[in-house]
């Protein structure tokens, strides 16, 4: 990579999505609020928005198997960043779209990231979303990132999106919502830890609206220390439609989760369930793998690490 | 003497559940403790792994007093557990499991055969989560393969027929019949099952926490049973 990207940069973009060379595909890098890299590709258009900051990336109809990374790095203290990223995704197209932010953050002030990302699907088209958001760095000054990730899925799409946010990141309000027509599919996977005084909050939306809708939400956390996180999930059936949300989380030391789901059936065809289970780590996980010949510290670490893989 | 039991007292509730156990198990044997519900078999065998500790008395192991040492490094010196209830997990596959038994980094060819060995059809299961999908069969089985993997001096399955049907157990037994193909070294096995107590060199029945006899699987069964006929008719109906 060029040398507007240094070794900080690197690791970041490493650490949020393996990208420590120039990807394949399409690619957008933000870093400190400003586009620095670009490509587009045949098949996929990037443009920067002119009325506010941030792009719109349009992908054409029957595009296949295509990669799209749009990673963002703060390493500026005390940067607040808001950005739209919009995507339009044509019919019947398929395609990888790898985000994510990492912010490095060596000092007092404050550094944050809020982006908000529009998912607009047309008939039949197929996305595969992989968002992570991590944090580092010796500074007392936050690492905020607040995501709010719209969905919008004509008849026949799907999208799957699995987002994480492992490490370092001290406060976050994740927002994700979706509007959802026939024959559609949402799909969120969503692994949040929280340790210190970090703070987590995730609220889904999910409208389903058409025949024959789908969505199924799963939240694993790990909750350590003095971190506290909450779960919000409302689902709406609107339509004959079938929705799943599970919330599952580990507790530990003073740490506080609260889960809040809300299904709401409009229709006497949907079919709606939710499940929420927050508990410490069972002792008899702890017990077995201790038998195996790990220490109490090892068996914990790999009964989250499987957790939240 | 690979383990030996002094004077081990184990009491709950004004109960006394194990009541001066003394015990000499020898290297490379095969036993089985049976007897009642309640009878302290399981406490037992949880007092030598270490998941419980005794209210007095001690627990030897190759001459070296380990009462007072933890699980994992009860482990660590040779022993191994395979629980009555097989426990679950969320994210842990069958592979991390076998992989963090054997302690060291195996292939999955390696996993698959261990699998195979104790009658898993490999492909399907070494990538499946250890969780509450798998029947209890499988999980008996699993639970089986970890052990197998830990290559231990004293292996302890505390009754590996809980929770399982009658099916699923006629297939296990064959995993019993033929141990020593799996677990090397010494085997305590807490059983109600005639046709495990039959396959043990040494049966200690247990009554009221204590040993009321050791013996052979013959002696045990016609002293509790009265005579080995019902026995002998059972076996003759399977």
């Amino acid at each position: 990579m060029e040398e507007k990207i240094n070794k900080i940069d690197k690791e970041l973009l490493g650490e949020i999505s393996n990208l420590e060379n120039i990807p394949k595909g399409a690619y957008n890098i933000r870093k400190n609020g400003k586009g620095i890299e670009r490509k587009v590709t045949e098949n996929i258009n990037i443009v920067t928005k002119t009325d506010k900051p941030g792009i719109d990336i349009y992908v054409k109809e029957n595009t296949k198997f295509e990669f799209i990374h749009i990673p963002v790095i703060i390493t500026e203290s005390g940067l607040k960043d808001l950005v739209y990223n919009d995507f339009h995704i044509g019919k019947n197209a398929n395609v990888i779209i790898v985000a994510g932010c990492g912010i490095h953050n060596d000092h007092h002030k404050d550094s944050e990231h809020d982006g908000i990302h529009r998912f607009y699907l047309e008939e039949g088209a197929k996305v595969r979303y992989i968002e992570k958001h991590y944090g580092e760095g010796s500074g007392d000054g936050k690492r905020i990132l607040n995501p709010v990730t719209e969905v919008y899925l004509k008849a026949g799409s799907s999208l799957e999106m699995e987002s994480s946010q492992i490490k370092g990141v001290d406060s976050t309000i994740r927002e994700t919502k979706g509007e959802l027509e026939e024959n559609t599919n949402f799909v969120v996977s969503e692994k949040i830890m929280t340790h210190g005084k970090q703070f987590a909050k995730t609220i889904f939306d999910v409208q389903l609206n058409g025949e024959n809708a789908s969505t199924h939400v799963t939240s694993r956390s790990v909750a350590t220390e003095d971190s506290e996180q909450f779960f919000v999930s409302k689902i709406y059936g609107n339509n004959k439609c079938f929705a799943h949300s599970e919330c599952d989380a580990i507790i530990k030391d003073n740490a506080k989760v609260t889960a809040t789901p809300e299904i709401t059936a409009n229709n006497v065809e949907a079919n709606l369930i939710h499940e929420a289970a927050i508990g410490k780590i069972a002792g008899e996980q702890l017990i077995k793998l201790m038998t195996l010949g790990l220490s109490e510290k090892e068996a914990e670490e790999e009964i989250i690490k499987g957790f939240l893989r | 003497m690979l383990l030996q039991l002094k004077d081990i007292c184990f009491e709950r509730e004004n109960r006394k559940i194990l009541d001066n156990i003394n015990l000499d198990i020898d290297l490379g044997k095969f036993v089985a403790i049976t007897g009642p519900n309640g009878s302290g078999k399981s406490t037992l065998a949880k007092i030598i792994m270490g998941i419980e500790k005794p209210d007095s008395g001690k627990v030897i192991l190759n001459g070296k007093d380990i009462t007072k040492l933890p699980i994992d490094e009860r482990a660590k010196l040779g022993i191994s557990f395979a629980f009555q209830q097989p426990v679950k997990f969320k994210g842990i596959t069958i592979y991390d499991l076998l992989k963090m038994a054997a302690q060291k980094q195996i292939t999955k060819k390696e996993a698959c055969e261990t699998l195979s060995k104790v009658g898993l059809c490999a492909k399907e299961y070494v990538d499946r989560e250890v969780n509450g999908s798998l029947s209890g069969g499988e999980l008996k089985r699993i639970e089986i393969a970890t052990v197998a993997l830990r290559g231990a001096k004293l292996t302890i399955f505390d009754e590996p027929e809980a929770g399982i049907d009658l099916w699923s157990f006629n297939n296990l037994i064959q995993v019993f019949e033929n141990m020593s193909e799996i677990i090397k070294g010494t085997t305590i096995i807490i059983s109600h099952q005639e046709r495990i107590l039959n396959i043990a060199d040494e049966v200690i029945l247990m009554k009221a926490g204590k040993i009321q006899e050791i013996g052979t699987s013959k002696q045990i069964l016609e002293k509790t049973i009265g005579n080995t006929t019902c026995c002998k008719i059972n076996n003759a109906l399977k």
